[in-house]
């Protein structure tokens, strides 16, 4: 079929032109093999092309949602410094990690210092996930988190080398700690 | 109830949590039957993507039966079967009257950016997501979508994000017929951008990996020829000598921020956090697609650095399209496809998992063991519905 957006160079060949030239070389597809070939080649069967389109498909209401009540603290972007109708309410900023969010939301997003920050935070979070998990007394199997009973059921040997990489780390950190000591 | 727990990067648990409740009058709350860990997920695993706070609940790909409505909610009702879109949207805002789901601006105050996504960090609203008993779904009119009876559920779960992304992909590259299509990533976005390229008319569809199971898989599921670029010297020059020194047509990223394959995109993209992510697959992308092509990229990238050459698309002349897909623009045509048989996108589901071995699924599909594809956790609860209905039919 037509392909006319390359091979302009080779006019001359245009009338016997088929599929294989425009597949660089290769022979063509055979289309009846693949289940569904050029349905959605019509540009009408299209349904985000145009990609902005208006009036939309779906019946939602044109009205401003109702403001949803804001029960804990939410951060705001100085890009959209307006509380959305909609907003999720799960983990709301704590302790020193959410003093970094909240300097984090001071700034832009247009403010590299922005993403920074939150990547602190993000890891000052993990450690207080740790003292809020032994607070309560639960002691975290963090190899259990890390899915090692999947390691060790598909993965023996990458477990066994991860495992022999950090006992050879473990004990050169040993041998030069206690080097260091004996001076 | 139980759910999916983030502690920390590489550390996920199930965990018990206090049950959802209704937040806002347009909300519903929905019984998740099926949840999938998406590859996007594991940037969030990864801890690669901001304002990821520890004791979130992941998971945007869910499907459930509504227990509880809202006081506005008038189309929905308890005991729908319901597929949700990955995406929190009101369909009101300026951005979702132009079908822009993925972009409204009436869910997520912490970022201009993006819209409301299910389990995606505060950066994309911070809602819990569906890998859990229960989740809260605001806007229960407009977002869920119910599941026409004749359809599978495992089909139904893959239509709230990764057939309709890949399906949006392959749009976006704006595919004529005959056109060569290359993909890079061989994932679930991966395979479906593949399939779909086919029904846009490719004439030619080449999938990048370099993982040998998937890119067989892929090749058998949408019948297309692979590249494991491990094989290959230069991915560019490859896929150059591949199409008689042109290029593709259209190049698909469907990897996003943790592409393998560069020492120094993964060295300061991954390991040094000194970008946002390594942007290999999108290098590729502009440097293997013909001057004047196309390229569109689904892979997820999070804010706000990359190194990407974009000197190199001003001299080609690219077109480049890119954006979270905006799943319910494409549900009613990607449902037709299912129904008259030219995608059944439940193939790709490998793993059911229990949602208590959360911890092991989520190293599975991260490590590409056991030759995974796609995962779908299965919580007790939704076994206990499956029960009832199981004898209400009786």
């Amino acid at each position: 079929m037509a392909h006319d957006h390359h091979h302009d160079h080779d006019h001359d060949h245009n009338q016997g032109r088929d599929l294989a030239v425009f597949q660089h070389g290769r022979p063509p597809v055979d289309r009846s093999a693949i289940q569904g070939w050029g349905a959605d080649l019509d540009r009408k069967n299209r349904p985000g092309v145009p990609m902005e389109r208006t009036p939309p498909r779906i019946d939602a209401p044109l009205t401003q949602p109702e403001q949803q009540p804001q029960h804990v603290e939410v951060l705001l972007s100085p890009e959209r410094p307006h509380m959305t109708p909609l907003f999720g309410s799960p983990n709301p900023p704590r302790g020193v990690s959410g003093m970094v969010r909240r300097a984090a939301f001071k700034e832009t997003e247009n403010d590299i210092r922005h993403w920074l920050l939150l990547m602190l935070a993000d890891r000052i979070d993990v450690v207080e996930g740790l003292v809020e998990d032994l607070g309560r007394g639960h002691v975290p199997n963090i190899l259990g988190e890390m899915g090692i009973k999947a390691e060790w059921q598909h993965n023996k040997r990458g477990l066994a080398q991860k495992v022999a990489i950090g006992a050879a780390v473990a004990g050169i950190a040993c041998y030069l700690y206690q080097r260091r000591d004996r001076r | 109830m139980l759910a999916m727990n983030y502690r920390g990067p590489f550390r996920v648990r199930a965990d018990h949590k206090p049950d959802p409740v209704i937040e806002h009058p347009g909300d519903a709350i929905v019984r998740v039957t099926r949840s999938c860990i998406c590859g996007s997920d594991l940037h969030l695993y990864h801890g690669l993507v901001p304002d990821t706070r520890v004791g979130t609940t992941f998971g945007h790909e869910f499907v459930g039966i509504v227990e509880e409505v809202g006081s506005q909610v008038t189309k929905l009702k308890v005991g729908d079967h319901v597929l949700v879109p990955f995406n929190v949207f009101c369909g009101s805002c300026f951005f979702c009257q132009k079908e822009l789901y993925g972009n409204c601006h009436n869910t997520n105050p912490q970022a201009s950016a993006v819209g409301g996504i299910y389990g995606y960090s505060h950066t994309a609203g911070g809602f819990d997501g569906g890998q859990a008993e229960f989740v809260r779904v605001p806007m229960a009119d407009v977002g869920p979508t119910v599941i026409p009876a004749d359809m599978d559920e495992d089909d139904a779960v893959l239509l709230t994000d990764a057939l309709p992304t890949g399906y949006q992909a392959a749009e976006m590259g704006d595919i004529s017929e005959g056109d060569t299509v290359v993909v890079f990533g061989a994932g679930p976005v991966g395979i479906f951008a593949a399939k779909s390229a086919w029904l846009f008319g490719a004439g030619r569809v080449i999938v990048v990996d370099h993982v040998d199971y998937r890119l067989d898989f892929v090749r058998r599921y949408a019948q297309c020829e692979v590249v494991n670029f491990r094989e290959v010297d230069d991915m560019a020059l490859h896929i150059k000598k591949m199409t008689d020194w042109l290029g593709a047509d259209v190049c698909i990223d469907a990897v996003g921020c943790e592409a393998a394959g560069s020492a120094a995109q993964t060295i300061t993209g991954v390991h040094l956090m000194m970008q946002a992510g390594s942007a290999t697959a999108l290098h590729w992308c502009i440097n293997s697609v013909r001057k004047g092509g196309n390229v569109s990229i689904v892979g997820v990238y999070g804010p706000t650095f990359n190194a990407i050459p974009i000197g190199n698309a001003l001299n080609k002349g690219l077109t480049l399209r890119m954006n979270q897909a905006s799943v319910k623009r494409h549900l009613p045509r990607l449902i037709e496809h299912i129904q008259a048989g030219r995608i059944d996108p439940k193939q790709i589901i490998t793993h059911r998992v229990p949602l208590e071995e959360v911890s092991d699924a989520y190293h599975i599909f991260s490590s590409k063991l056991d030759d995974c594809i796609k995962t779908v956790l299965i919580p007790p609860s939704a076994n206990q519905v499956r029960a009832i209905e199981s004898t209400a039919n009786h």
